[in-house]
């Protein structure tokens, strides 16, 4: 039961934007609080359910074209929720779930979408897909170097005051510069994190999962030795 | 049987070369250890003769079997059964690409019947060439994202080849959202209650992106998209039709591979098989282009499964019930899907207490998801190590696609140098 020291981690819609294994990135979180004596609770949310907006963390994944329309629609429909992830939770959303957040999207036919518009960013599709392992390095203190595979059409144009998440090093990501002429990958806020970044994300880079558990919890957290995690990153890093 | 001469005679003299010249590089290949060489060896025919897939098949009643999950098994069971009727070429290996069909129609040019397992992202074009009497539907879940199109245009694009072939009987799974979207398109659909053992990628409608409401056994959308009545369904250990109930009795283990039978039994009867003559055929299958077979090696006994994505292992973790040691071995090739994140969609949970060990190419990607499942577990990476660290007794190793072939090799090489 959740009691008033449970952290909630709010999986949104992966009914719709499950489609690359985001949901992964809400078990990681969950098992990095647990592992350190701190109750976590994953709340999944679906299409059918009215989102709770007392989530501590809320995720977004990456999905198909329709779905991505579908989830942005829900989720303008969902006003309470928009504002939670606007003034209180902490949010990780990847790839489809990083364009909604945005101000709009085009389709492939030319067609404008409006996004939540709680980043200012914008994307249109690119002349080809970006598939494959990407390497940056984050601009979030402590986490080092970013690992994760890529596979999206989208190209996300920053605004003016908007930071990417990381400086690409191998890989597309944004697939825009940033005017300072480094490509950048993902976004970057006090409260959002987008990325670009399957694997799950927070798979490949622990450290950045414990970014974001810090923001939420407001808790220093001590280190995890986990088996097998710097064979994964040397694996790709 | 009173049927058209097979292909032999009618294939013009460049086909016939072309096909003398990929027959002569499938020896080559093979008498260089270069592995079966089929695959080459096609090639090698339709570079010089494109329409080569066309000439071999004419005059032959081709079954195409295509889908995500369980082509290679459920092509198997339908050559079984088909071959009651007469000669059968079959690319019994599993090369599921036009050249793979190519080369099981080289190899067997006088046969009256074809039974080809296709790639799903290659059924349009292959169809298109041997205008299949019968196309089997199995599923259409995800698979190696990272080269493949999204499951929903390749659902598009396989409705759209079947909708060009109005004689072909196609026999569908009526549990999977995304093949009924597919096959709706066909003018003779048989359908299947084959079950979906995981429906993950088929949660909003493929024709309108709408939430499908499950209520069991059906689905429906609010767009009209919904499950047929099925012509063929299991209950217990009988497949049943409008008027016939036959033994579904076979060596295969686990529900996939009933559904995979009862697939394979509508195929055979479209084709003209008798059900009866079918059903007993699918009692000889127990081993499957390697897998399912056990191989001694030392004092372990390892039984050889295949699992290559999350519908994949959703059927596989039903046949891994009893508490045999594990070993699991992941590599991410080309051919596997360069992106290992599907890993996470697998309810490795499920394993239970059992001893686990985590290997192949990317077993620290395993590892990691395994720590997250609250595995116990080991890593070694090198899967003949990691035998090694395991008791001796029955064993279940399960592999993604080149892990599974690399591993077999491996083993086969092994007995070569101690026998
Ligand atoms: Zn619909």
């Amino acid at each position: 039961m959740s009691g008033e020291s449970t952290v909630e981690i709010g999986l949104l819609l992966p009914d719709v934007l499950g489609t690359y294994s985001d949901a992964g990135n809400a078990t990681i979180l969950a098992q990095r609080l647990r592992w350190r004596g701190i109750a976590a609770e994953i709340r999944t949310i679906t299409a059918r359910d009215v989102p709770p907006t007392g989530c501590a963390v809320y995720l977004l994944g990456g999905g198909e074209d329709t779905a991505q329309l579908f989830a942005a629609d829900w989720l303008r429909r969902h006003d309470q929720l928009r504002r939670t992830l606007e003034t209180c939770a902490v949010t990780l959303a990847v790839c489809a779930g990083l364009q909604i957040l945005g101000q709009s999207m085009t389709d492939s036919k030319g067609q404008h979408y409006p996004g939540l518009a709680l980043l200012d960013i914008t994307t249109a599709p690119g002349r080809q897909r970006a598939v494959g392992e990407v390497v940056a390095t984050c601009a979030v203190p402590g986490v080092g170097s970013l690992t994760g595979f890529e596979n999206h059409r989208g190209v996300t144009t920053l605004g003016p005051g908007t930071v990417p998440l990381g400086r690409v090093l191998t890989g597309t990501g944004n697939g825009t510069g940033t005017g300072t002429k480094y490509r950048g990958e993902g976004v970057l806020t006090d409260r959002i994190i987008g990325t670009y970044l399957h694997g799950p994300v927070l798979a490949r880079n622990p450290a950045l999962a414990d970014h974001i558990l810090h923001q939420a919890t407001g808790q220093t957290l001590s280190p995890l030795d986990l088996p097998d995690q710097a064979a994964l990153r040397n694996t790709y890093l | 049987m009173a049927t058209a001469p097979p292909g032999q005679l009618r294939l013009g003299w460049w086909t016939r070369a072309a096909v003398h010249a990929g027959l002569a590089t499938a020896g080559l290949s093979r008498r260089l250890g270069l592995g079966a060489g089929s695959i080459i060896g096609g090639r090698v025919t339709l570079a010089l003769d494109p329409h080569a897939l066309r000439h071999l098949a004419a005059g032959r009643r081709v079954v195409l079997v295509s889908g995500t999950n369980g082509k290679t098994t459920t092509s198997h069971l339908v050559a079984a059964a088909v071959r009651t009727a007469g000669r059968v070429a079959h690319n019994a290996g599993g090369s599921n690409m036009a050249d793979g069909a190519v080369a099981a129609l080289a190899e067997a040019r006088d046969t009256e019947y074809a039974v080809i397992e296709v790639d799903e992202l290659h059924l349009a074009a292959v169809a298109e060439a041997v205008d299949p009497a019968v196309v089997v539907l199995l599923n259409l879940t995800r698979d190696q994202l990272d080269r493949a199109t999204e499951v929903g245009a390749i659902a598009a694009a396989v409705g759209q080849a079947l909708a060009r072939h109005p004689s072909t009987v196609v026999v569908a799974n009526a549990d999977d959202p995304m093949v009924v979207s597919a096959a709706a398109l066909a003018s003779r659909p048989v359908w299947v209650a084959a079950g979906a053992s995981w429906l993950g990628d088929a949660s909003s409608c493929p024709r309108c992106g709408q939430t499908l409401t499950f209520t069991e056994p059906g689905w429906q959308c609010v767009c009209g998209l919904a499950r047929p009545t099925p012509d063929w369904w299991i209950e217990d250990s009988k497949v049943c039709t409008a008027d016939a109930v036959l033994p579904l009795d076979i060596r295969l283990p686990g529900q996939v591979n009933r559904s995979n039978a009862a697939m394979a039994l509508a195929a055979a009867c479209a084709v003209g098989i008798s059900a009866d003559q079918a059903a007993s055929a699918l009692r000889e299958v127990d081993v499957v282009a390697g897998r399912y077979a056990v191989v001694h090696r030392g004092g372990q006994d390892l039984r050889m499964l295949l699992a290559k994505n999350p519908a994949g292992w959703a059927g596989m973790l039903s046949m891994l019930s009893e508490p045999r040691p594990l070993l699991v071995i992941i590599n991410a090739r080309e051919a596997d899907g360069r992106d290992t994140s599907w890993l996470w969609d697998v309810a490795f949970e499920q394993f239970g207490s059992r001893q686990v060990v985590a290997s192949g190419e990317r077993a620290a990607d395993l590892g990691v998801r395994l720590s997250y499942a609250g595995l116990d577990h080991r890593t070694v990476a090198d899967p003949l190590a990691a035998l090694e660290t395991l008791p001796p007794g029955q064993i279940d190793v399960v592999a993604n696609y080149t892990a599974f072939h690399q591993f077999r090799r491996r083993l086969g090489r092994e007995r070569e140098v101690a026998g």
